[in-house]
């Protein structure tokens, strides 16, 4: 048995300032069997392959690699490529001008006596797109590929290394049916010429068809590794490990007092900016009432952020259809300033890019969004806009010397406290938070939770996205469930189990 | 379930780096006081002679006038690189007004202010609504705005200026009052004094107002004693600079002009609601559209500003030299710039003041002039100021790298 392990990983222990991102994680590979890891967002899959693959070097995690047998101590990338362990990441890495010869050879150039050969460069190129079912010109520009192609380039990439092993980071979570479709016929394909593959995936219904072996990580921790070729093992047997059992105390006790409607969106439809008639979010309908907790629960990619930024003043997204009811009166947002305007707020999920301004203080952030709340006649009262920040500083309990402290300095969690400040401060009725708790630590998560129902409590409607189904399971009056841009159930709290929101999540039909 | 209390070694992290944003903040000031000293004493004197400093402020004042503009779009995250260009056809345009059409000078500098904003809105337009970079823009503006300086001008210098034209580019305040002897410094203007002696007395009050509103407020001041010697410092140098004014000829007009402009912008900057939006959008582009910012309009008015502030200069750079040239304001951007970067502006915007555009303008300042008297050839001249900047933006890079390592 052992002698046909390709991969093995032991005790691997990876820690980030504050967090431990991987505790004790085992991982075994066969040689030759597509394996698939599974597991929520943040559950550490692609923390454990940064570590397999050299991002992360020897050194900086503890455990032990054995690749075919022999001990590896990577120190960056190219020493693991070496090895012939691939990872093709989520976010394409192909550069858009270049053609895909150039791409499939970038940082590997077929040279001729310190010159490029161009014609053996296109010539092997070609050969290896053909492997990989594509038909393309190789001197084709990447940026003239849909993205189910330019995944392919990224493979043929891989194989232009004498790849061994294949990691695969959510490869089709931006493709289409069909897309998706080919890839994993080729990953089974290559299974026949004995490459070894490791697929991350949330789509259970692909691992299913294609994985021999699947492990589960749950909180950065291995919890179990199946094996597919049985018959027993179904979408429901891996859904009850990735989201494990316990909801313990992490979440203050809290009973909502429902009032009237606060946000209604109707038949709302966005298309991607960047893809040429994509659908992000299709025809969604949902609803917030004053005083409620909803949450919105969706894998990557599910249109979630999507969805909530276009409602916000259309931030994202062209040929936005539907319409928006505040309070049942319906209403045109066309900006952000439209929205605050109406009383809606929204904090990122992305504190750091779209949520602060990390080279000001805590008090400039505090009142970013609401100035002129602070202001008669377009001048700053800047010892009313001190004695807010103070305000908030004590209320939200942001742990900082004083509100001059630049937001860049302070902890996850307290950035995030200044970006609700910042939202709370603009006196919304309707409050959408994106990923609020992402990033921070378990008792940062708990206060955040706390200010949560304290908002619901002054009745305001808050609207929760969250990657952690635990997490909306524990603070939500009602989820809504979407996958591939369609809302696809809503469950209330008595309802809503794990097992039936990643049902939800996880289901392409639509609801009836 | 306790509140678990997160661990306290970030209230430590935070003390260095408030250090070293300070230290970022006021070593230009700190080297702007060692460069006078420096050459005060190479040149045995003669720096701070009365009529040199007036020469100072008049030789620069169009410099310091396109850094407050400058420092405005640097903060936001943008660069100009047509203000010499648009300095040059502004002028051009004042004169042909003025001399060959012969219309009053009130309304020609009106008219000439107009034009400029507009130059300004023709840029903002292409950069804020279209997309297009302002380093792009502006590069394209400093060809066609010397081009239209050119055509404008019939490729010759158009000139004398009226004489009040020229007064405002080069002249001085009348003695209003009499001339007082003030012992072994001889006789100095009154006026000019009383002037001086105002603008402390506001300094101080404003100051003091503002310290008690803070206290008010519960927020954190400086000692007693630190706000008594920061307000002393700052009476002592500008009376002494008053006074050595008054010992040569008045005020220059330019510096009562420039000393409004700089305490215009420097309260647009700090206080309104727009001077904060041009940081919001500097130090986040996304993080202020998401939050009701703007940003396209921000980015349209700061080039009206620039395009304005350009014409004055343009003006006040023709009235000086009594004619318009189809030279005029070349690489003026360069120098605006330099003193934008050298007075602490960050290369990724979000950061500057108005107030440290201006030292850093003076510092280039004080070097040229020194230099100069001290008989140095112009290409020293021009090699040290290009090492001061390099060194300026060096320690603000080191400064922030540092205070990054401490988080």
């Amino acid at each position: 048995m052992s002698s046909d392990v390709i991969l093995r990983m032991r005790g691997i222990t990876k820690t980030f300032p504050g967090v431990a991102a991987l505790q004790d994680v085992n991982l075994e590979v066969r040689r030759g069997e597509i394996h698939a890891i599974c597991g929520e967002n943040g559950a550490g899959k692609s923390t454990l392959m940064k570590v397999l693959s050299g991002v992360y070097p020897h050194g900086s995690y503890s455990g032990e690699i054995e690749f075919d047998g022999e001990p590896c101590h990577f120190g960056g990338i190219r020493d693991s490529e070496r090895r012939g362990i691939v990872i093709i990441h989520q976010e394409l890495a192909l550069i858009p001008h270049m053609s895909i010869a150039e791409n499939i050879f970038l940082g590997n150039e077929r040279v001729h006596r310190g010159l490029i050969d161009w014609n053996r460069t296109n010539a092997e190129a070609g050969a290896l797109l053909r492997r990989v079912g594509l038909r393309d010109n190789p001197v084709t520009p990447a940026m003239d590929l849909g993205v189910g192609k330019q995944q392919l380039v990224e493979i043929a990439k891989a194989l232009s290394k004498e790849v061994r092993l294949l990691i695969l980071d959510e490869p089709t979570a931006a493709l289409n049916e069909s897309d998706s479709r080919h890839l994993l016929d080729l990953l089974l394909e290559f299974r026949e010429r004995g490459i070894t593959c490791v697929i991350i995936s949330h789509k259970l219904n692909e691992i299913e068809a294609v994985a021999d072996t699947t492990t589960i990580l749950r909180d950065g921790r291995t919890i179990e590794t199946l094996d597919m070729r049985g018959k027993d093992v179904s979408e429901d047997r891996i859904i009850s490990g990735m989201v494990g059992r316990d909801l313990s105390h992490r979440f203050p006790p809290h009973t909502s007092v429902v009032g009237e409607e606060a946000l209604r969106i109707e038949d709302w439809t966005v298309h991607s900016p960047t893809q040429h008639g994509r659908t992000i979010v299709d025809r969604a309908n949902l609803s917030v009432r004053r005083g409620e907790i909803v949450g919105l629960a969706g894998l990557m990619g599910a249109g979630r952020t999507e969805l909530a930024m276009s409602v916000f003043g259309r931030s994202y997204g062209t040929g936005i259809t539907g319409q928006v009811y505040k309070d049942g009166v319906p209403v045109q947002l066309r900006t952000v300033g439209d929205a605050i305007a109406h009383g809606i707020a929204y904090a990122t999920e992305d504190r750091k890019r779209y949520g602060l301004n990390l080279i000001e203080d805590i008090q400039r952030n505090v009142s970013g969004a609401a100035l002129s709340l602070l202001a008669k006649g377009g001048w700053v009262d800047d010892n009313r806009e001190f004695q807010v920040a103070e305000e908030y500083r004590h209320s939200l309990n942001i742990k900082a010397p004083g509100v001059g402290a630049v937001t860049g300095t302070l902890s996850g969690g307290n950035q995030q406290k200044v970006v609700l400040a910042k939202w709370i401060f603009t006196n919304p009725d309707v409050l959408i938070l994106d990923e609020p708790t992402r990033g921070i630590d378990i008792g940062a998560k708990y206060e955040i939770y706390t200010i949560i129902n304290r908002l619901a409590d002054e009745g305001k409607a808050i609207l929760v996205i969250s990657s952690e189904l635990p997490e909306l399971l524990g603070i939500c009056d009602r989820i809504y469930a979407l996958s591939a841009g369609r809302v696809t159930g809503e469950l209330s709290r008595a309802d809503a189990t794990p097992e039936r929101l990643m049902q939800l999540m996880t289901s392409l039909k639509e609801r009836s | 379930m306790t509140t678990i209390v997160e661990a306290d070694p970030e209230t430590a992290v935070t003390a260095p780096t408030r250090f070293s944003v300070n230290l970022r903040q006021s070593g230009i000031y700190i080297a702007f006081a060692a460069i006078v000293v420096l050459f005060e004493i190479l040149t045995s004197g003669s720096l701070l002679e009365p009529q040199n400093i007036s020469n100072i402020v008049v030789q620069n004042s169009y410099i310091l006038i396109l850094a407050i503009g400058m420092i405005l779009i640097i903060i936001a995250g943008h660069i100009d690189l047509s203000a010499g260009s648009v300095v040059a056809v502004t002028g051009a345009v004042a004169a042909v007004l003025m001399v060959n059409l012969d219309v009053p000078w009130p309304l020609a500098i009106l008219a000439t202010l107009v034009v400029g904003a507009l130059i300004g809105a023709w840029q903002g337009f292409w950069i804020a609504y279209f997309g297009i970079p302002a380093f792009i823009v502006t590069l394209a503006g400093m060809l066609v705005f010397r081009a239209l300086t050119m055509t404008v001008l019939g490729n010759q210098g158009i000139g004398p200026f009226p004489d009040d034209v020229r007064t405002l580019a080069n002249g001085f305040t009348p003695g209003f009052l009499k001339n007082i002897g003030l012992g072994v410094l001889g006789g100095a203007d009154l006026f000019t004094l009383l002037v001086g002696l105002a603008a402390v007395a506001g300094i101080v009050a404003v100051q003091w107002r503002a310290r008690r509103a803070r206290i008010g407020y519960g927020q954190a001041v400086d000692t007693p004693l630190v706000f008594g010697l920061k307000i002393a410092g700052a009476s002592v140098v500008l009376m002494f600079i008053v006074v050595q004014l008054a010992r040569f000829k008045n005020l220059p007009w330019v510096l009562v002009l420039l000393a409004a402009l700089v305490l215009t912008y420097t309260l647009i900057s700090q206080r309104t609601v727009f001077g904060r939006h041009i940081y919001a959008v500097g130090g986040n582009l996304q993080a202020a559209g998401l939050s009701g910012v703007k940003v396209k309009s921000v980015t349209f008015w700061i080039f009206v500003n620039m395009g304005l502030l350009a014409s004055v200069a343009g003006i006040i750079f023709a009235g000086r030299l009594n004619q318009a040239g189809p030279t005029a304001g070349n690489a003026f951007e360069l120098d605006a710039i330099a003193a934008a970067f050298i007075g602490g502006a960050a290369v990724q915007g979000g950061v500057g003041k108005v107030v440290g555009a201006i030292t850093g303008g003076l510092i280039m300042a004080v070097i040229n002039n020194g230099m100069s008297l001290i008989g140095s050839p112009s290409e020293r001249v021009m090699l040290v100021k290009g090492l001061v900047l390099l060194a300026a933006v060096a320690f603000d890079v080191w400064a922030k790298r540092r205070a990054g390592r401490s988080r």
